[in-house]
């Protein structure tokens, strides 16, 4: 076996190698207000954005399955949380309509940098009182200086994260607050959960149906007991998150967009506020808006990928030629398919549903083809 | 018969006459988490000591399978194209992976055998 392959998940010696074999001081990582209890669920704990966290507890399959039959619970208090005020300010920075955004929505927009491309994306909530983000744990120090360049923000660092997704979470959270009777998809309110008042938004990163929950670090650990009493409940890591999300085909910061991806690119047009797809008045605006009229060299493509051998990031991707015209930036197993599944950018020109597409592993070319993202269909509740 | 043998790299070693077959350990599949790939050597490839005969795909990311044994490859385990599950499930029994004709039966002997192989994972924590 590789030795880098085994030493990755090695659980007892958390953090002394890091994902790529460096050796890491082990307090130099931080822990979620969740670490106990992941360690006395027996999770396999791994270093991320500079935490402990667990990347599986009974396996990755399994919890990753649970999530589209029952309930998962994940701890995504890694992310970063923080408090703003002035809308029309961070609405200077991002692409969505934030002076717009109604109380009690959520919305999902795009840090820009003045090349067009992506610093980072992010939930963005108005609590009736203030604005609410959530931002990638990788991504939170550099977006939150960024931010504070032109406005006041509060970061959260008190406050823990649970995310409770699956076609059972509603019911479970059902038995466990009182919810609104319209608390759809994109929407949030403060109510209190299993006796806790929390902050809860109906969303996710799985596809599912779902809810994100901030709430006091101090009653983290008894929230989240509190979900794992109910037999649809079971906790799951973060390496379930990675392949539910992929599934969903949702984005992940770092690999499918980043600073040199465009949102147009990447297929986010729409999370582009609609009069600002004219108006602009972002970071880049200049490059994406003349993306949006005059269209872009390469796209982000779902793919299929005919056979049994999963195709990874940095994949290089040919056509039937062997003309190479782009590459995967996230591929793995898709465990509700059955088939490997990748998004990547190709040249415009082959970006086409159902274009064939050859992927180059190990030496040797796997058949795949462009086909609609989200390759498992979404199940956000919308009333 | 020498005995189950272990490599360094969690290979295991079971030899029968001149045909070794060749596994990974229950440690490694424990490691490594749910596979969902395996890419068996063809029959009849010529392996040496030390070389990439196997590649195992996990959720997250892809590792190789070294041969422990030089010789030629004559079975592979067509049951994990399917089940690659079968590795996680009993990877010191139905989860094998090849065959090999020993090309040199002596190589085996310088492997860990059990106690040893115990002893060295208990030693990386």
């Amino acid at each position: 076996m590789t030795e880098g392959g085994i030493r990755n998940w090695d659980s007892d010696r958390v953090a002394k190698c890091d994902a790529r074999g460096t050796f890491v001081n082990n307090a130099s990582l931080k822990r979620t207000p969740l670490y106990d209890l992941h360690k006395e669920l027996g999770a396999r704990l791994v270093p991320f954005a500079g935490y402990e966290m667990p990347v599986q507890y009974t396996g990755v399959l399994a919890e990753h399955n649970h999530t589209r039959d029952g309930a998962s619970l994940f701890d995504v208090s890694h992310m970063g949380q923080a408090i703003i005020d002035d809308a029309a300010q961070l609405e200077r920075l991002v692409t969505g309509d934030i002076r717009g955004l109604k109380a009690g929505r959520q919305l999902y927009t795009l840090l820009t940098n003045e090349d067009g491309g992506i610093i980072d994306d992010l939930m963005v909530t108005n609590t009736g009182e203030h604005l609410h983000l959530v931002v990638n744990a990788g991504c939170k120090d550099k977006d939150f200086a960024h931010m504070r360049r032109v406005l006041d923000l509060r970061e959260l660092p008190d406050r823990a994260l649970l995310a409770l997704q699956g076609p059972k979470a509603a019911e479970v959270m059902g038995r466990l607050a009182d919810l609104p009777a319209d608390m759809v998809f994109m929407t949030a309110a403060e109510i209190e959960v299993g006796g806790v008042s929390c902050f809860v938004t109906r969303s996710g990163y799985t596809g599912e149906d779902g809810f994100e929950i901030s709430v006091p670090a101090d009653q983290a650990e008894a929230l989240a007991l509190s979900m794992l009493a109910h037999d649809e409940v079971e906790a799951a890591g973060l390496g379930c998150r990675d392949s539910l999300r992929l599934e969903a085909g949702l984005c992940l910061y770092g690999n499918d967009i980043d600073e040199t991806t465009s949102p147009v690119e990447a297929g986010l047009t729409w999370a582009i506020g609609k009069s600002r797809r004219q108006s602009g008045g972002f970071p880049g605006d200049r490059v994406i808006l003349d993306h949006l009229a005059n269209g872009v060299a390469r796209k982000r493509v779902g793919l299929k990928v005919l056979g049994k051998a999963p195709a990874r990031a940095h994949t290089e991707i040919q056509d039937s030629q062997g003309r190479a015209v782009g590459e995967i930036t996230s591929g793995g197993p898709s465990p509700t398919l059955g088939h490997p599944v990748a998004m990547g950018y190709v040249e415009t020109g082959c970006a086409a549903l159902g274009t064939k597409l050859n992927l180059v592993v190990r030496g040797r070319t796997l058949a795949a083809e462009v086909v609609k993202m989200p390759f498992v269909q979404q199940r956000y509740y919308r009333g | 018969m020498s005995g189950l043998r272990f490599t360094d790299e969690h290979e295991w070693v079971s030899v029968e006459g001149d045909i070794a077959t060749v596994g990974i350990s229950d440690y490694a599949q424990g490691q490594l988490g749910d596979l969902v790939f395996v890419e068996l050597p063809d029959i009849g490839r010529e392996l040496s000591v030390g070389d990439e005969a196997c590649v195992v795909e996990s959720v997250k990311a892809a590792s190789e399978v070294y041969a422990p044994v030089s010789g030629k490859v004559v079975a592979v385990n067509e049951d994990l194209n399917d089940t690659p599950a079968l590795v996680n499930e009993d990877a010191m029994d139905g989860g094998w992976f090849f065959k090999v004709k020993l090309s040199d039966p002596g190589e085996v002997d310088t492997l860990k055998d059990q106690a040893a192989y115990d002893e060295y994972i208990e030693g990386l924590g």
